[in-house]
């Protein structure tokens, strides 16, 4: 949090600077010198998380498992949206999506939740939600092996020339869900209740992106039609589950398998266009995560009466 | 920077809240209501410390002794001025460290010491002897919930000590853990002193203040009322604690004709330094001229009677009216603590007692070595 650190040159010892308030450059620094802090917070989340074991792993996949089962039953089975290899489709959108709710439900409470060591350990505070998001990583890393292997079984070759563009679609989304994450975390310190706003927002955000339904079954067409485009893009996910869609469902018309009518699934947008847009959000999500360590900053200052 | 902490003009506020609204409901129902205070925890203090140096820091309960250490190693965040630290610095701040209780005492270890800001591979090192200072060889594995609390500051302190710090930083818990420990833990420190590192000490223990500290603060309500030499930071830390010392004679008490007045001493106070010679008068009246004996006692704070005089040996006395009797300390044997006075007058059969005042004065001594416990023994020791 306040400190602050100087390198005096080669050989020379730190000077630690306490005092009313801490500079961006300042804060970016910090977190810079203390990565070693951040990846065993990250390290010390996964262990406890999966306790350690393989099985501890497979116990975790349960949960995304049980939501990818139950979205295929009602969606493709019981509602017969006849999307071909459904599965897929909804993986690649959902494995963003759990990303982002993962990371930020846990960050929302982790000032309160370790508001023992908060209390008593001297470390940049952000550190705690950025861990927190690490940890959800780690298991999003996981759940790509399994989509992987999906891909493997289900003989579904991926846009090789779209994986190119993953690490940036990766970086914005890594950098949006972490300003979300350390706003939240701050917030919550103040505004004890706001966990269960977080729990529905996250709801109506998960059901305004288009993950278990397609992009054109979704309100953008019909935006887009009155010139509005740009609104539903307001939404971040929006693209960047498009983009991780077009990457890996590698699909954007397809057959009904009902109808064996044309569906559309996706924008039909050339790659050229998703770098553009990609890159574009990267440059907003850095700018969001900057202005989030700077709101932090603000808030962390009164921590120690609230906790 | 010369120092190795330096801290400058720090203050501290802290919002204290009446009513607590912190839920979002709460706020909307209540949007100007929630009065909040503001509470001066610290005011403009400002000292240095210097490799080498013990800093022992005193002060009553709520002065603000663990805000500023917390101040000093950037927990808490000066809400004016500055705090400068050179090096490593490694703290304990009251009871534990914030460990992960999930997590074995291994992880933990790993853990902390990166939070203190020390690599992996440090660690890696040094990983032995923290568990060997800990003395949990065997439940190094074992998960910390599953610690007593003895075995978690162990662990904690066995940390803070073995990573080697350019500053130690020390909140009161050299006051757990069994007896053994603490002395292992109070040996290490001394080590630390040789090695030329910096000390910030909080105790309750004013023992501890002596034999470790080479200066002292004294802070009172968030202000610094003392800082300087141990003895001296010592006896400011014992008057404001006792707050004023009680009048003299106030307790008298008396058995008919004879009455004790009041104690006085030539310079005012009752202050002396271990080893030097006091004097002061007792004034005593009576109705008529009568004999007896003079008696002097010395009890601790605690009511420890410290020494009696023997009465047969100090007959006196009295005219009708006042007499002052004057009492000479040749050299008072005492180390550093206060007293209180009693003195009485015996009949000269040292039978029945004629007068006798209860607390007539209070003796301050102060001691500057580093003798501890009551009485100064100056033992003087032979290697054969
Ligand atoms: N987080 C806090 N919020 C509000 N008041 C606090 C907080 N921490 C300490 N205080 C107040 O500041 C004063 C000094 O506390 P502290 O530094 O713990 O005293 P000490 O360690 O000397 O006993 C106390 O009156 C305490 O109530
Ligand atoms: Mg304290």
């Amino acid at each position: 949090m306040s400190e602050e650190s100087l390198s005096l040159g080669a050989g020379a010892t730190s000077v630690r600077v306490v005092s009313a308030r801490v500079g961006l450059p300042t804060r970016l620094a910090n977190l810079w010198r203390r990565r070693e802090l951040l990846r065993n917070l990250i390290s010390s989340d996964v262990q406890i998380k999966y306790k350690g074991s393989a099985l501890g792993l497979l116990w975790s996949m349960l949960a995304p498992a049980f939501t990818l089962g139950i979205y295929y039953l009602v969606f493709s089975v019981f509602l017969k949206n006849g999307y071909p290899n459904y599965v897929i489709f909804l993986f690649s959108g959902l494995i963003v999506w759990n990303l982002f709710q993962n990371a930020v439900n846990v960050s929302t409470s982790i000032i309160v939740d370790r508001a023992g060591l908060v209390k008593k350990v001297s470390f940049p505070r952000e550190i705690l939600p950025l861990a927190s998001v690490g940890a959800a990583v780690v298991f999003w890393l996981i759940q790509m092996v399994v989509l992987v292997l999906f891909l493997v079984i289900f003989h579904h070759a991926p846009d090789w020339g779209m994986l190119l563009l993953l690490p940036v679609t990766f970086a914005a989304l890594y950098l949006f869900t972490a300003a979300v994450a350390i706003v939240m975390s701050a917030l919550t310190v103040y505004l004890r209740d706001i966990k269960h706003l977080m729990e529905v927002l996250l709801q109506l955000w998960f059901w305004l992106s288009p993950v278990v339904y397609s992009y054109s079954n979704s309100i953008a067409p019909a935006l887009h039609r009155h010139g509005l485009a740009a609104i539903y893009f307001i939404n971040p996910m929006s693209l960047i589950v498009l983009t991780f869609q077009r990457t890996f469902y590698n699909a954007t018309t397809v057959t009904s398998t009902l109808s064996g009518q044309p569906l559309h699934m996706l924008p039909t947008w050339s790659v050229g266009t998703f770098v553009a847009l990609n890159v574009g959000l990267l440059i907003v999500a850095a700018v969001v995560f900057l202005l989030a360590l700077v709101v932090f900053g603000r808030l962390e200052g009164n921590f120690e009466s609230e906790l | 920077m010369d120092h190795v902490i330096e801290v400058s003009d720090v203050s501290k506020t802290f919002k204290i809240h009446h009513e607590r609204h912190q839920s979002v409901k709460d706020r909307v129902l209540h949007p100007r209501s929630g009065r909040t205070e503001l509470f001066q925890a610290l005011d403009h203090i400002s000292f240095t410390v210097d490799a080498g140096e013990t800093v022992g820091i005193l002060g009553h309960n709520g002065s603000g002794k663990s805000t500023l250490l917390k101040c000093v190693c950037g927990v808490l965040q000066p809400t004016s001025g500055v705090i400068r630290q050179r090096g490593s610095l490694a703290a304990l701040l009251e009871l534990g460290a914030g460990f992960q209780v999930e997590l074995s005492g291994r992880d933990n270890v790993y853990l902390y010491g990166t939070m203190l800001g020390f690599s992996r591979k440090y660690i890696d090192r040094i990983f032995d002897d923290i568990v060997a200072f800990s003395e949990i060889e065997h439940f190094i594995d074992t998960q910390v919930k599953f610690y007593s609390s003895g075995m978690y500051v162990r662990l904690a302190f066995a940390v803070a000590v073995n990573v080697d710090p350019d500053v130690l930083v020390v909140d009161e818990v050299l006051a757990v853990g069994d007896e053994r420990f603490q002395a292992k833990c109070i040996d290490r420190i001394k080590g630390f002193q040789e090695d030329g590192k910096a000390i910030l000490l909080v105790t309750h223990s004013a023992e501890q203040v002596r034999t470790l500290a080479s200066r002292a603060i004294v802070l009172e309500s968030g202000k610094m009322i003392a800082h300087g030499d141990v003895g001296d930071s010592l006896k400011i830390f014992r008057d404001h604690l006792l707050g004023t010392a009680p009048a003299t004679g106030s307790t008298a008490t008396s058995a008919g004709e004879v009455h004790v007045d009041s104690v006085t001493s030539p310079s005012g106070t009752f202050d002396v330094r271990a080893g030097a010679g006091f004097h002061f008068d007792v004034h005593v009246s009576a109705t008529r001229a009568v004999s007896g004996l003079f008696v002097l006692e010395l009890h601790t704070r605690d009511g420890v009677l410290v020494s009696r005089s023997d009465p047969q040996a100090n007959p006196v006395d009295l005219r009708a009216g006042v007499t002052s009797i004057g009492v000479d300390l040749p050299h008072l044997p005492l180390l550093d603590g206060i007293f209180d006075v009693n003195v009485g007058i015996y009949d000269p059969r040292g039978s029945n007692i004629l007068a006798w005042a209860e607390k007539v004065a209070t003796l301050q001594v102060t001691y500057g070595g580093r003798e501890s416990g009551l009485v100064d023994l100056a033992p003087s020791v032979h290697q054969n």
